[in-house]
């Protein structure tokens, strides 16, 4: 008992420092190339999903089983979706896989099985098993009143019901509240109460007599046309399914559409953040710093000023690479080299082995790059900075490395947009891992590494 | 070098402002014992005065450095050089080693740190500024499997081993010799014993990749 509760303690906070990329910063280990935390973060992930099966969290209708089949084995989630769904109406067996599924397989991101937990809910498992009798009676009541329906579906049927009381009740924090919205959603308690409570009598009327009356065709019609039969009882199934359904369906596609959206915008508005913070906020602080010089204040907020010009109204980021800027990784070095000794009047001593074309990811190292060595330019207090950054087969290294005043890194506070948005954040969001290493006195070093895509040779 | 224990310095530069510039930083440590500003007179004053070490600005007026090297190097084997620029094209520095320099600092390193790289090579060692040590990495890394070699590929010569490439590496981010044989739990010395060797391979190797990579420096 207590071991599970720790465990899911220890759940909250690493959900809490994903969820809070600053704050997970701020508790970073001091030094670690080799601290799991670090380093594992983002590739762990990867890796996950190449190797096991687990459970998406975006890609999911119910459990996201669907989705992380489909993300194991590289196919397409409508394929797998339209499989399953076919796998169940052929027998009752689809239906109690899915759900042993759910309780076996953790969720993405997550180690921790459903079923793990459900091993020490007592409750749940009485309740679950306080379901056997209920079989035993449709088993001995079923053969009596001829209904074959009930002698193959039920076993399946009360198995899977059995084991979603388990899941519902063992779920984490995240999963049970989707899981109430979707029943609410369901059942319509919520929505437009007034309205929709008459529009859902009906529906429920509808749709009932719909499906009794499928139900009655199909078990003894008095239809003439034998062959006639199941397909009238069929065409009136479905027709109760959608009419009982519908609704939802369309509002549980709503919802994720929406849901998606909110993502992207968040990411969008992540990256525009870092670019502010790369351009405006650097910019001003410098004007903060040579106040006394108006001449150079002039300089700089005319630069500025050009700089937002052109990504207002022209769509070019500040500082990009790429488009107007160097369009290899060597060219983009050199860029960060003149750009930060033109700006700071610091020495950067870059080093570039092997050469590749730039692409997202690499531009994303680039821009992670250029504010690490702005950072040490600002901070470190340093005559000179050094990059070294190399091409490898498999990845790309970059190193930002100053003698300079170094720092302490559990002690950096959590709204320090530039080591955890624009140095650490851009990394991730593009694949990638950020490690810093620094301790007071000692200077700072920070290491960044992008896996290459594959397409290039 | 002379009996106090300083080395005897040597300046080739045809910058007059940056030779006085590098008299004042280099200070007591050393002795300068006399400067030029092109190769014929630099052959000249070198083989009458015999430093211990040659400052060589890596291009100068009259064949550049490596020709200054190639004259002294065979009747007075006691000097070393030592290559000094601002940021070449990198055959230009890989000649200029495989002329017989002992190292090659670039023009921003501080008065401490060159007077560090003087004794350095005045005792023998070889000195990689992290440029160079990028150079030899990239050079000793741009053959692709596979590519075919005019001769046998001698592995004593032709390749880094695991180890040097290591040191390269974390000269090339800016280690110093001290923090590098920190990190790797070795020997100051040892690491000395790497570069060396490094710089062996560099002057003694024959692949054909040294002389011609720079210009077919590819997009892997």
């Amino acid at each position: 008992m207590v071991a599970a509760r720790l465990r899911r303690d220890h759940r909250c906070i690493s959900d809490q420092l994903k969820s809070r990329p600053q704050r997970w910063e701020a508790r970073t280990p001091r030094r670690g190339p080799h601290d799991p935390y670090l380093d594992g973060h983002g590739r762990a992930r990867r890796r996950f999903g190449r190797g096991r099966f687990y459970r998406s969290r975006e890609d999911r209708l119910i459990a996201g089983i669907a989705g992380g089949i489909a993300a194991r084995i590289g196919r397409d989630v409508t394929v797998i979706r339209i499989a399953l769904v076919l796998s169940i109406l052929v027998s009752g067996l689809g239906v109690v896989c899915y759900v042993l599924a759910w309780l076996l397989l953790p969720v993405e991101g997550s180690s921790e099985t459903i079923a793990a937990r459900a091993i020490s809910d007592r409750q749940g498992i009485a309740l679950a098993l306080a379901l056997a009798p209920v079989l035993v009676l449709v088993l001995l009541v079923a053969p009596v009143l001829h209904a074959s329906f009930a002698t193959s579906w039920g076993p399946p049927l009360l198995i899977s019901a059995a084991g979603l009381i388990l899941v519902f009740r063992n779920a984490d924090n995240d999963e049970q509240a989707w899981l109430v919205d979707s029943a609410k959603a369901l059942l319509q308690l919520e929505a437009e109460p007034r309205q929709s409570r008459r529009s859902f009598m009906v529906r429920l009327g509808t749709g009932s007599l719909l499906f009794v009356l499928g139900i009655c065709v199909i078990a003894d019609g008095a239809l003439s046309r034998s062959w006639l039969r199941p397909l009238a009882g069929t065409l009136l199934l479905i027709a109760a399914t959608v009419v009982l359904l519908g609704p939802w369906w369309l509002r549980l596609a709503r919802d994720l559409v929406r849901e998606r959206q909110a993502r992207i915008r968040a990411e969008e508005r992540a990256d525009m953040a870092a670019r502010v913070h790369d351009s405006v906020l650097q910019t001003l602080a410098m004007i903060q710093r040579s106040a006394d010089q108006p001449l150079e204040v002039a300089k700089l907020a005319r630069a500025q000023e050009r700089e937002l010009r052109s990504w207002l109204f022209e769509g070019r980021a500040p500082g990009s690479f790429g488009a107007a800027g160097a369009l290899t990784l060597s060219a983009g070095v050199e860029q960060i080299e003149r750009e930060v000794e033109a700006a700071h009047g610091i020495a950067v001593d870059a080093v570039t082995v092997g050469d590749s074309p730039l692409d997202d990811e690499l531009r994303a190292l680039l821009e992670a790059g250029r504010e690490a060595t702005v950072n040490a330019a600002k901070w470190s207090g340093a005559t000179s900075v050094s990059i070294y950054v190399e091409v490898e087969p498999k990845r790309v290294s970059m190193f930002v490395r100053d003698r300079g005043a170094g720092f302490d890194s559990d002690g950096i506070a959590s709204d320090r947009k530039g080591i955890a948005e624009s140095i650490r954040g851009r990394m991730q969001r593009h694949g990638g891992t950020a490690i810093i290493r620094s301790a007071p006195g000692e200077g700072t070093e920070v290491e960044l590494s992008m896996p290459r895509r594959s397409g290039h040779p | 070098m002379n009996p106090t224990g300083v080395p005897t310095v040597f300046l080739v530069d045809d910058h007059h402002l940056f030779r006085a510039g590098v008299r004042s930083e280099l200070g007591e440590a050393v002795v300068v014992v006399g400067e030029a500003d092109e190769v014929s007179a630099a052959i000249e004053l070198i083989a009458e005065r015999l430093p211990d070490v040659v400052l060589l600005d890596v291009h100068l007026p009259g064949g550049g450095g490596k020709a200054v090297i190639e004259a002294i190097k065979p009747s007075h084997p006691t000097v070393s050089f030592l290559a000094l620029s601002v940021s070449d094209a990198p055959e230009d520095v890989i000649a200029v080693i495989r002329a017989g320099a002992r190292g090659y600092v670039t023009k921003t390193i501080s008065g401490p740190e060159l007077v560090d790289a003087v004794v350095r090579v005045a005792s023998g060692d070889a000195v990689f500024s992290p440029r160079l040590a990028g150079f030899v990495l990239d050079a000793f890394a741009s053959m692709p499997p596979g590519t075919e070699l005019p001769g046998p590929l001698d592995p004593e010569l032709d390749q880094l081993s695991p180890r040097e490439r290591q040191v390269l590496r974390l000269i090339a981010r800016g280690y110093t010799y001290k923090e590098i044989a920190r990190e790797l739990t070795i020997s100051i010395k040892t690491v000395e014993s790497h570069v060396s060797a490094v710089l062996r391979k560099l002057q003694l190797s024959t692949r054909h990749q040294l002389t011609k990579w720079a210009t077919e420096r590819r997009l892997i």
